[in-house]
């Protein structure tokens, strides 16, 4: 069985600092992390790689420093990784990225499951991933807790997995190939192993790397110019309302706080 | 695609700067520069109109002639023959929509049995009700419900597309629009129709949600958004005139892919945050588990829920369904008390919209308090059980 999993390098959004003075966005010094939905994706795929003898293919889309999440696929245990790096592909919206992942998907030819993050925490759009199974045209199942079985029921290949819904969960049997988005209760992901991250590091793994010609993609196919989304702007969110400071000892501003509570036209105000 | 600075032009405004999207800008002496990060993107072309001093060689891309793309039309989500809140929310903004483009608002409820739904629909604003029913539509399959979508949509044109982003939008819609050939913008929490071009301005956090980036699908129909449920309001409205356009569909079982198993639900009754009119929600101030005891103390004897940020989420002291934030729940209660919570966008874009907004935190600095009404500047391990003592022993004087 050949699994692919995709992978994204983001910035490490959960530390990021805003400037007080300005309220912008202090990038300088900020970490480049793999994304963490996309480590439990990996995992997956090494555990079914362990349990099968699978080959897991790590793929990522990015700049040339995104071959570090690569490495750490490898030294995680991944086969083989590719990175799709071109200055054409930069400014993608998801329709572009989408595209470029699944032309180099189509390129790889061989593929039973393609594991990916449920979302990537810099965009958070959870887009991606079912917008490259309908570019290659097969089954998709998101929000994945749980991958219970495979090939077990029928003739056919199927994969039998939890989905996590508002009101509890599905189990649903997907035909193969299909497309797995996963979330962070699947599974504990392991740290690198140490030999591994050594070889891929002096590059006795192979990491290729592939640019929109590799993949047979025109230039004007991907990156901002086949993006159909463009950013018109971006802003700092500017909140305004009456903003009271409560001052005085702990006593005296949670007096103070029960009081304005009391007063207040909410539905509470006379409970209090 | 180059974008380069005219030198003698620039007047150090830094105004392109600040609009870049992705730090492709940066200032050398006093003079804009352009990085390697720079994507061609032209938004300091735009930002730079009064001194005319970046010039790029980005041929303008048409725009195709949509004069025969009409209609503002909702996804009517529905879970065993019921309507989910954010569709009639979703009606509510396409009102305001419609009216802006001078066009129709449809309205479209696919599943097994879903007929009783199409009054409500009409009932919030919906003149027209694309109503497809079918067996293989009773549960939500991917594949199945995209097929009825992009049918409908090839068929009848309509220029914008909304749906909810919940579990089941976020995973039909970006299907969606991959086949009907569109681009999609991810839990918006803004949408309005621009005076000039009448495009549809879609702003959603960006970059971990510490921006708000406005987009725009200028070259493809429909433009697709899907909006958080609690973002819009649902507004009643008397539509005259209306009608319901039943569609046949023809869906085989090999097509589909997906096979429903069961469902479980899991849920417990009386935790849904959303519906609360008190929250308390703690962060990454908040002291494990003891410390969110002592939060559900102050909400029980508010009457409230008690709900969390992403990553006490993560750390799994509180299940994802309380969780507030971009990747969370949107809620609106009167009261909201964030508990040593900074304030990162990503978790203000689930809670700003409600209407009191109590912050404690000891960093003083902290954006959190930029939308509270009414800030302390303190522990809340110490604030609160003071709150606590108070409250129980009959409040303040």
């Amino acid at each position: 069985m050949n699994i692919i999993v995709l992978v994204k390098q983001v910035p490490n959004t959960t530390h990021i600092k805003l400037d007080p003075k300005t309220g912008n966005l202090i990038r300088e010094g900020l970490e480049s992390i793999m994304n963490p939905d996309d480590l439990h994706a990996l995992e997956a795929g090494i555990r079914i790689k362990e349990e099968t003898g699978a080959r897991v293919t790590a793929v990522s889309m990015g700049p040339p420093q995104a071959v570090d999440v690569l490495t750490q696929a490898m030294g995680m245990g991944a086969d083989k990784a590719i990175l799709l790096s071109d200055r054409a592909f930069s400014g993608a919206d998801t329709w572009a990225t989408s595209y470029t992942l699944s032309k180099a998907i189509e390129k790889i030819n061989e593929y039973d499951l393609i594991l990916c993050g449920h979302q990537a925490i810099d965009g958070d759009t959870a887009q991606i991933g079912p917008q490259i199974a309908d570019w290659l045209d097969i089954a998709q199942a998101t929000y994945v807790r749980e991958i219970e079985s495979m090939n077990k029921n029928e003739a056919e290949n199927e994969i039998i997995v939890k989905r996590r819904l508002e009101d509890g969960f599905e189990r649903v049997a997907c035909k193969m190939p299909v497309l797995l988005t996963i979330i962070s209760e699947l599974n504990e992901p392991r740290y690198p192993h140490m030999g591994q991250l050594i070889s891929a590091c002096e590059q006795k793994a192979p990491i290729q790397v592939w640019n929109a010609a590799d993949i047979g993609a025109k230039t004007i196919e991907v990156g901002l110019e086949g993006s159909n989304t463009h950013v018109i702007k971006t802003f700092t969110p500017n909140f305004k309302r009456q903003n009271e400071l409560l001052e005085g000892s702990t006593q005296e501003v949670v007096s103070d706080l029960i009081g304005r509570l009391k007063k207040s036209d909410t539905s509470i105000s006379h409970r209090l | 695609m180059t974008i380069w600075i005219i030198e003698e032009k620039c007047d150090g405004c830094q105004r392109c700067v600040r609009v870049c999207p992705y730090e492709g800008i940066e200032m050398k002496g006093g003079i804009a520069s352009v990085t390697e990060r720079c994507t061609s993107c032209g938004a300091c072309i735009e930002a730079c109109k009064k001194n005319h001093a970046i010039e790029s060689d980005i041929k303008p891309r048409p725009v195709p002639d949509f004069s025969d793309r009409q209609g503002v039309w909702v996804f009517a989500e529905q879970n065993q023959g019921k309507l989910a809140r954010v569709s009639l929310e979703l009606l509510g903004k396409a009102q305001e929509l419609a009216e802006d483009l001078g066009q129709e608002i449809s309205a479209l409820v696919c599943g097994k049995n879903v007929s009783h739904l199409v009054q409500t629909l009409h009932d919030h604003g919906a003149k027209n009700v694309y109503l497809i029913e079918d067996n293989a539509l009773e549960n939500f399959r991917t594949i199945a419900y995209a097929n009825v979508i992009e049918d409908l949509v090839l068929t009848h044109k309509p220029n914008i597309l909304l749906m909810g982003a919940t579990g089941l939008g976020r995973d039909l819609a970006p299907r969606v629009s991959r086949r009907v050939g569109t681009g999609l913008t991810a839990d918006c929490t803004q949408i309005v129709i621009d005076p000039e071009e009448k495009l549809m301005y879609q702003t959603r956090p960006a970059f971990g949600g510490n921006v708000m980036a406005t987009i725009a699908c200028r070259y493809t129909r429909p433009q697709m958004a899907t909006v958080r449920p609690g973002v819009m309001e649902a507004l009643p409205c008397k539509v005259e005139n209306t009608k319901i356009i039943r569609h046949e569909v023809s869906l085989k079982k090999q097509d589909i892919r997906t096979r429903i198993l069961e469902k479980i639900l899991e849920k417990k009754p009386g935790t849904d945050i959303s519906e609360a009119s008190v929250v308390v929600a703690g962060g990454r101030g908040i002291n494990g588990e003891k410390g969110f005891a002592m939060l559900r103390e102050l909400a029980d004897l508010l009457g409230g829920e008690l709900a969390c940020t992403r990553l006490i989420m993560e750390q799994g002291i509180l299940p994802h369904d309380v969780q507030v934030g971009q990747t969370g729940k949107t809620i609106r209660p009167e009261i909201y008390i964030a508990c040593g919570i900074s304030g990162a966008v990503q978790h203000t874009a689930g809670m700003m919209g409600s209407r009191y907004i109590i912050a404690i935190n000891n960093d003083p600095l902290a954006p959190i308090f930029k939308l509270a009404n009414w800030s302390i500047v303190g522990d809340a391990h110490e604030i609160v059980p003071e709150f606590i003592k108070q409250l129980s022993s009959g409040g303040a004087s």
